[in-house]
């Protein structure tokens, strides 16, 4: 599975690629592989504040629907507005087209706290991420 | 589905399989003070006895088949087609929970689809969800919608909304950090828009109306829509819908949500219920839409067919962040209301309003002219309106309850001060005969 080098992620399997105190966040290969079909993304709200690990928007699938939290503390400051009539992009592109927001990070330092992209592999090889 | 209870060895087995030595065993863990008090029923009785007691306590009753009844305030007396019974007696239809196996449950599913087109098309507004318990808990979950959508934490709710309706939306908050504020009424009858503007602010969810209001006017909401959605709030309508065949309908009004009362389309007014909530609302608010929805979509073979949709909302799958843990309608009750609409068609539905204003109108004018009741003649109406008596309320129906006759409800019990003031209510089941005979024995109180 496919895990860029230069993204940082979450045990709750999003990722997250910081430039500055700019963070564009989307869910991994492996998350879209296991919600399945997405028919429809909750968007986040431009301007809301949300503290690291708090759920900021929602991917449904045909059967179930996923929290998706942010990696770190911020403001959001812009959402993927494509996922509205194509929500199947988190399927197609997780990493790319499949973008859900873009956090503006209170505390860019805290990227160190997130996984790097090895340790997410070993984290999904271990099965702990079920 | 025979219900067949688990005989003494079966449970007895059962208990030994999971060890432990009795009933009272497994739930020792809960104290036995909260275990319940020792009942002291009667003894056992045979099936004729059961019947004869049944009977004659049946008897006690006064139905409004027997008597001339003039009661509205929520429950209206409208006439049913015989055909609507006919289709809802159907036995594969007995149920009161929306299907979750398409497979098995087309016709339901069907039946529910039809009753959410209907209602959208009644109300004017794009969705509608297969129902809810009733009038009051649809119009609390409408609040709610508001307060989620927003993220504020007051519902503002117009006092000629039916009392008990608030009384249901303030029981939904008590334990939460939101808050219920209502704005007042002219004298008379209709919402006040000056007590609404002092009370519309940054803190507003949704606002609630009801039209017609409680008081039976239909209210004139011109430039509302606007107003609220300046305010970036949710505005909700309640109101009898057979009235929206005839007067605006709260998607014409701009509603973002309509909620409220589905008896009066085929449902008897019985003791209270079961009744049926209808809610229907916008494209954009339809994931925040609480309980079920049935969707037309296509099989395997590409026929038509239904399934329950958009399910992700519901608490099953989102567990605690459902919309709402309300996930049974009325499916019987939306049954009654499809076939219902269905029987009348959409000239039928007008006639029907028609006929209720025609008789209200005919009866408001009736009491105009006896000495000492007075009624506000030119407020718009559709079935019922406002009374004032020189007398007691009490006393009337004392008297008029000698002659056969229902007269109205008293508004006293619900607002302070309107003393000796009724609701009086005349559907298209009075005749003009019936409504003579009213206000004859009106005239001698």
């Amino acid at each position: 599975m496919n895990f860029p080098e230069n993204l940082r992620y979450t045990r709750t399997h999003e990722w997250i690629a910081l430039t500055g105190n700019k963070g564009k966040v989307g869910v991994t290969e492996y998350a879209q592989k296991e919600i399945s079909d997405v028919v429809f993304v909750e968007l986040a709200r431009k301007g809301h504040a949300v503290a690291q690990g708090k759920a900021a928007s929602v991917v449904e699938s045909v059967k179930a629907a996923f929290d998706i939290y942010a990696p770190l503390a911020g403001v959001i400051s812009d959402f993927n507005q494509a996922l509205e009539s194509n929500p199947g992009l988190v399927n197609q592109d997780p990493y790319g087209a499949g973008w859900l927001f873009e956090l503006e990070v209170t505390d860019p330092s805290a990227l160190n706290t997130l996984m790097t992209a090895a340790q997410y592999a070993e984290f999904i090889q271990s099965g702990a991420g079920h | 589905m025979p219900y067949i209870p688990l005989t003494g060895p079966e449970k007895r087995g059962l208990l030994r399989e999971i060890g432990v030595s009795s009933l009272d065993d497994l739930i020792r863990a809960i104290p036995s003070a909260l275990r319940g008090p020792e009942m002291s029923l009667p003894e056992g009785m045979s099936e004729p006895e059961v019947q004869r007691l049944v009977r004659d306590l049946g008897a006690l009753n006064t139905s409004g088949l027997d008597f001339l009844s003039f009661l509205g305030a929520g429950s209206y007396d409208h006439f049913i087609p015989s055909a609507v019974q006919e289709v809802i007696s159907r036995q594969e239809f007995s149920t009161a929970y929306t299907p979750y196996q398409p497979e098995a449950s087309q016709g339901t599913l069907q039946a529910i689809f039809e009753y959410q087109s209907l209602m959208a098309e009644l109300t004017g507004l794009a969705a509608s969800n297969a129902s809810h318990y009733d009038g009051a808990t649809s119009l609390a979950e409408a609040a709610l919608v508001a307060l989620r959508h927003t993220e504020r934490p007051k519902i503002l709710i117009a006092r000629s909304v039916h009392p008990h309706h608030r009384e249901v939306i303030r029981t939904y908050l008590a334990e939460s950090t939101c808050r219920v504020e209502e704005f007042g009424f002219t004298a008379g009858g209709g919402f006040d828009r000056q007590s609404l503007a002092a009370k519309l602010d940054a803190d507003t969810a949704g606002v609630i109306f009801q039209t017609p209001n409680f008081f039976g006017i239909v209210e004139d909401l011109a430039g509302i829509a606007d107003q609220v959605h300046a305010n970036k709030s949710l505005l909700i309508l309640s109101g009898h819908p057979a009235s929206f065949a005839l007067f605006r309908s709260p998607g014409e009004w701009g509603a973002d949500i309509a909620a409220g009362e589905g008896q009066p389309l085929g449902m008897p007014v019985s003791f209270g219920g079961p009744y049926l909530g209808y809610f229907v609302t916008t494209q954009a608010l339809l994931r925040r839409m609480p309980g079920r929805i049935a969707g037309a979509t296509e099989d395997a073979d590409g026929k038509r067919a239904f399934c329950l949709t958009l399910q992700a909302r519901e608490q099953h799958i989102r567990r605690e962040r459902a919309g709402s843990n309300i996930c049974s309608n009325q499916a019987l009750c939306a049954l009654a209301a499809c076939a219902y609409m269905t029987f009348l068609g959409r000239q039928g539905m007008r006639e029907v309003a028609e006929l209720n204003l025609d008789r209200a109108t005919y009866l408001r004018e009736k009491i105009a002219g006896i000495k000492g009741f007075e009624v506000a003649v030119s407020q718009p109406i559709f079935n019922e309106f406002v009374v004032k008596s020189p007398v007691p309320f009490a006393q009337i129906e004392k008297k008029l309850a000698a002659e056969r006759i229902f007269p109205g409800v008293a508004l006293e019990t619900y607002y302070p001060e309107l003393r000796n003031r009724f609701l009086v209510c005349a559907t298209e089941t009075k005749t003009r005969e019936d409504i003579d005979r009213f206000a004859e024995a009106l005239a001698k109180c």
